[in-house]
């Protein structure tokens, strides 16, 4: 029964692929074209003629380019359990709505609509050493001196957690509460604790939507930059990939490594999904979201 | 096979907010027992099920069941079994996985969930269809694995929320027999809920007709349905025609002015004076017939062919409309002359209100 439509051959329909050919450019033009550019580049060194790997031997043999892909998982890997399993959490609380729900997914989305460079700026007049945040601990005699929270890995952190929060927690919840609550009701009344209930019914039909949580806000995150400047030691502990390639692109104007780096980027991107995609596929099989008849 | 019930009483109110939707609902089932709550949508039949179930708490009230007390219990542990107007199958797991959630959570032995899932499975009919979806089934498949998921716990109490209202109305017949064959074969206690009054009627030992979170009435089906108390379960009950007056020194009906009087029978004696209505069923309207007391001459506006019989909308003298149904042919614009037989006709108290 189920999937017996896809083996039937189809024809192929002239209309249908015409309608198909603006997407298809826009995707070509905006995407591969780019794209694909770029990995040519990489390939053609400025101080050497003809293709070669020499971008990414010079990548690869120097500790303070290839150190930054540790530095970036250091700040994307902990960034991302961190803002999914918050979201998770107050999602999951929130599935059933609660007394002022506009209000608190408004407070919580506000951070959104100010951009990453103001967002940033307000960290730091908030959080820095000399910020309301620590001005308060002082003033209550709680601390002697100012807890450094930006200027380092942290503050990044905080920013990055406070960019991808907001539209983590809103898709988390938009998924979780288009799951059926009978659902939910149903194996209550078959025994089922909260326990059991989020474990073996709740979360694996949340599976989906957590996976695409956390790829979409890893590879946000590993693409971190201005709040990387802004709020951490660019030239240092935060150091990121994109900072490197942004080094070679406008301060030693060699576009060709800066392609290089960015492709490097990418693949650790690339890396990051194909390992979420295993572990969902090895978690749990889910096949369907639908209930009721098809 | 199931644990025994021998008595389970509650009474229950719930507020949402400031409105009342169960006002000190009270009930009692003995074991074994068939009991459905009847209403339309808003009349707290749902909600009173979730509150019995644990699923939704009550604002006040009390759930017993043989000395026991309940109502304090979180669902988890009532040990009822529950089943779903949408089925609510678990659509990650196998239907094998479905039924056997419940006994897994228990503990039991591998071998031992294996035979009772199949022994459940071969129950509902449905023995080869272990490894599939709950997508891949149709509904009534799916209500059928909903049934088994929960009786392989051997609930003493199932409780069911309108199971039948998404199938299409001949898959709602076969499975109407199929819940009175598992109950009566497992000597099971259930609660059902519906708002359809042939499923009460055909399936229940006892139905409670509700109202706003008030019992109307509450009683046997065939004093339901012969005996309705009140113009809401008359109407309920397919009583179509209602003509409201008082009640005459010879104990007929009179309508305003003398326009009409309609001889009948009351369940409860009305005294004279006293404002009642008279209630006839379409299909208790002899059409044609001149002879006898209870005669009304009116005007065919709308003829309905139903197979067979034919329904008709009459407008009579004093403008009202009368439904009936008969195997006479009418035939619209022609005056025919009606009469209705008076121990087909119920004197109710009050007058009706107007049915939205």
């Amino acid at each position: 029964m189920i999937g017996s439509r896809r083996g039937e051959p189809r024809e192929l329909d002239l209309t249908a692929l015409l309608c198909l050919a603006p997407s298809v450019l826009y995707v070509v033009v905006l995407f591969v074209y780019p794209f694909l550019h770029g990995i040519y580049l990489s390939l053609r060194p400025v101080k050497q003629p003809g293709l070669s790997l020499a971008n990414y031997v010079a990548f690869f043999s120097d500790e303070w380019q290839y150190g930054t892909i540790w530095i970036t998982f250091t700040l994307a890997v902990p960034t991302t359990v961190i803002v999914v399993s918050t979201a998770l959490f107050l999602a999951y609380g929130m599935r059933r709505g609660i007394r002022m729900e506009r209000t608190i997914t408004t407070i919580l989305v506000l951070p959104v609509s100010l951009g990453v460079i103001l967002l940033s700026i307000g960290i730091q007049g908030f959080y820095g050493s000399r910020g309301w945040f620590n001005q308060m601990l002082i003033g209550a005699g709680l601390l002697s001196e100012p807890l450094q929270l930006t200027n380092n890995h942290t503050g990044v952190m905080l920013s990055l957690f406070m960019q991808q929060f907001p539209f983590c927690f809103l898709m988390l919840l938009g998924y979780i509460s288009g799951i059926d609550p009978t659902l939910e009701k149903s194996a209550r009344t078959l025994g089922a604790n909260s326990w059991i209930v989020f474990r073996r019914v709740m979360l694996p039909l949340m599976a989906p939507g957590i996976a695409i949580a956390v790829a979409l806000v890893f590879v946000m995150s590993f693409a971190v930059f201005p709040s990387a400047i802004l709020l951490g030691q660019p030239a240092g502990s935060t150091r990121t990939i994109a900072i490197a390639a942004y080094h070679q692109a406008f301060e030693h104007y060699d576009m060709s490594y800066a392609s290089a780096i960015a492709v490097i980027m990418g693949l650790c991107q690339l890396a990051g999904l194909v390992l979420i995609v295993l572990v969902r596929q090895r978690m749990v099989m889910a096949p369907t979201m639908g209930v009721g008849k098809r | 096979m199931s644990q025994t019930l021998n008595s389970l009483r509650f009474r229950i109110t719930k507020r949402f907010g400031a409105k009342t939707v169960l006002d000190d609902f009270a009930l009692e089932v003995r074991g074994r027992q068939f009991v459905t709550l009847l209403g339309p949508s808003g009349c707290g039949k749902s909600t009173a099920l979730n509150i019995v179930a644990g699923l939704i708490p009550a604002s006040e009230g009390e759930l017993w069941i043989d000395g026991a007390r309940m109502d304090q219990l979180p669902a988890e542990q009532r040990g009822f079994g529950m089943v779903f107007q949408n089925y609510a199958l678990f659509p990650h797991m196998t239907v094998f996985g479905n039924i056997a959630f419940g006994l897994e959570i228990q503990r039991r032995p591998a071998a031992e969930i294996e035979q009772r899932v199949r022994a459940m499975l071969a129950l509902v009919q449905l023995p080869e269809l272990g490894d599939r979806y709950p997508s891949q089934l149709s509904g009534g498949q799916q209500q059928r694995v909903a049934i088994a998921r929960a009786l392989v716990l051997e609930p003493r109490l199932l409780l069911l929320d309108e199971p039948l209202s998404n199938l299409d109305a001949k898959l709602r017949i076969e499975m109407r027999a199929e819940i009175k064959r598992i109950h009566a074969s497992l000597g099971l206690t259930c609660i059902y809920v519906t708002h359809d009054q042939t499923e009460a009627l055909s399936l229940s030992d006892w139905i409670v007709v509700m109202r706003d979170g008030i019992v109307m009435q509450a009683g046997p089906p065939s004093e339901i349905y012969n005996h309705p108390k009140n113009v809401f379960v008359a109407d309920f009950m397919g009583f179509r025609n209602f003509f409201s007056g008082r009640i005459g020194a010879d104990g007929a009906l009179e309508g305003a002015g003398g326009a009409w009087r309609i001889r009948g029978r009351a369940h409860d004696a009305l005294a004279p004076g006293a404002p009642a209505t008279a209630a006839i069923r379409p299909e208790d309207v002899q059409v044609g017939t001149e002879a006898g007391v209870n005669r009304f001459r009116g005007k065919v506006e709308i003829v309905e062919y139903l197979g067979r019989e034919n329904e008709g909308v009459l407008r009579l003298e004093d403008q009202s409309s009368l439904w009936v149904h008969t195997p006479a042919r009418l035939a619209p614009g022609e005056t025919v002359a009606v009469t209705f037989p008076p121990d087909k006709v119920i004197f109710l108290p009050g007058a009706p209100e107007t049915q939205s």
